[in-house]
């Protein structure tokens, strides 16, 4: 079986209707029209530069570009952590903490599966590595934007009732704690909910992309369901640690509460 | 042995290079016009905000125990007390003492809902929760603040007898002068980051920056 390749006209067809939905919104005055023509331009962009990029590591099967690409998507990730928090820490922090409980969650999973489990050969194949990784580092972002953010604005709305927890000779620990694991909760529901729901409501993207390339389905569905484990996994550990390290970094070595250490995002 | 809480040339958001002294079974008052920082020299006694120089509480300077520890001995009633468990005995522990008669409850309060707790019910029960601890030192700021003039009687008579029972040393903040003179052995007035003994008849906050000098 082989792809039906996709012609430039195919697909202006399809952004065809972005740009009716863009008018739509105009006359609508959602204030939306501008920012989907933009999003629907950055993805055309983004994924044609990836495309190409691929291409080329595809081509060159070197631990170092692997390495460099990986770099790359792991500070863009960060980025993306640090941009969706309404109050985020000061300093490098903010960006320091997602980046290093992705880096510690997705990468060290993705090593994992790429040796231990899918054992491509050499390890670092990129046709393999990069793709593992690329959703790793998606879901596990989310995770982590999602129980940071948490932490952070709760802490905010809160501060009466952690500090009331001090003042009776609490540690930061316990004043914390019920904050801390509804934060790390938050932050699993939506990986929860994707095993709940897939296959039944959902089809997820990798398994429909496989198959839509010709895979036998059977061999889809195992990969999916490999990456499904893979993601809670890397989802849990990165959002337990970036929940973890953030609500060390909320106290001070005399176990105040610093909310100063917060700036609005 | 008897308690001694020592300041020594210590700062804070509230003040500059206060030393104080003081000793167990004494009360010191403290007034002074609102957003002096009253309550932030208080947060700053518990060791919950930064401060610069030495606490000491019998002779042990705040920074050689555990912050936990220290917020046990050294107990701060808030203005606003924070609940955050559904029934109004789960926050205690160790278990309530035997005072809340004292106040006006029954055994049947700890059971009672916080959400649906008035004020002045909120305010009473928090100072039970920190009685519980039997802090050495007790910060309390605007104790009887949203009490009526029954509950007010009440709690004065209470924080009486655990003055004289366990001997803590009490600061009292309050902007009621005839409170403070009724329950104090002295006053000071918080203006301008200094501490000044109070002076009978001059008015306070009237002339900011001039603060009446002993």
């Amino acid at each position: 079986m082989s792809v039906i390749a996709l012609s430039p006209l195919d697909l202006s067809l399809a952004g065809a209707l972005v740009v009716v939905l863009a008018i739509i919104s105009r006359s609508m005055r959602l204030q939306l029209g501008r920012q989907l023509l933009v999003a629907a331009v950055r993805t055309t962009v983004q994924l044609l530069l990836i495309g190409l990029v691929l291409k080329a590591l595809f081509g060159h099967v070197h631990p170092g570009w692997v390495a460099l690409m990986a770099c790359v998507m792991l500070l863009a990730a960060g980025r993306e952590v640090m941009s969706r928090q309404k109050r985020r820490f000061t300093g490098a922090w903010s960006f320091g903490l997602g980046t290093l409980s992705m880096f510690v969650s997705s990468f060290a999973i993705t090593v994992l599966a790429l040796v231990v489990i899918i054992s491509p050969q050499p390890w670092y194949e990129p046709q393999y590595a990069i793709p593992l990784l690329g959703m790793l580092l998606g879901n596990t972002m989310n995770g982590i934007s999602i129980g940071m953010d948490r932490l952070t604005a709760s802490a905010w709305d809160q501060r009466t009732l952690i500090e009331g927890r001090l003042m009776l000779g609490q540690t930061w620990r316990q004043a914390i704690a019920g904050l801390r694991n509804e934060s790390i909760r938050s932050g699993l529901i939506p990986i929860v909910n994707a095993m709940m729901a897939a296959g039944l409501v959902s089809l997820p993207g990798m398994m429909t992309g496989q198959i839509l390339g010709g895979s036998p389905p059977m061999e889809a569905v195992k990969y999916q369901i490999l990456i499904m484990f893979l993601i809670a996994g890397g989802t849990g550990l990165g959002t337990m640690t970036a929940v973890w390290l953030g609500s060390r970094r909320l106290f001070d070595e005399r176990q105040r509460l610093r909310l100063d250490r917060l700036r609005k995002g | 042995m008897n308690t001694t809480f020592k300041l020594v040339d210590f700062s804070c958001r509230a003040v500059e290079k206060v030393d104080l002294d003081l000793s167990g079974g004494q009360c010191l008052g403290l007034t002074g016009p609102s957003g002096t920082g009253k309550s932030l020299l208080l947060r700053a006694l518990a060791d919950l905000d930064p401060h610069a120089g030495q606490m000491l509480l019998d002779g042990v300077a705040s920074t050689r125990m555990p912050a936990p520890q220290w917020r046990r001995q050294v107990g701060l009633l808030p203005a606003e007390s924070a609940w955050w468990f559904d029934a109004v005995g789960d926050h205690f522990d160790p278990p309530p003492p035997p005072w809340l008669e004292r106040l006006g409850f029954d055994a049947q309060a700890m059971a009672w809902q916080v959400s649906h707790l008035s004020s002045g019910e909120r305010q009473r029960l928090a100072l039970l929760r920190m009685l519980a601890q039997e802090p050495r030192v007790m910060l309390l700021d605007e104790p009887t603040a949203n009490l009526d003039p029954k509950n007010i009687t009440r709690v004065e008579g209470l924080l009486d007898d655990v003055r004289r029972e366990l001997r803590p040393v009490l600061l009292w903040v309050s902007h009621d002068l005839d409170q403070l003179r009724r329950r104090c052995d002295s006053i000071l007035v918080l203006e301008g980051r200094r501490l000044t003994p109070l002076v009978e008849g001059a008015a306070i906050g009237d002339r900011p920056g001039e603060v009446p000098t002993p």
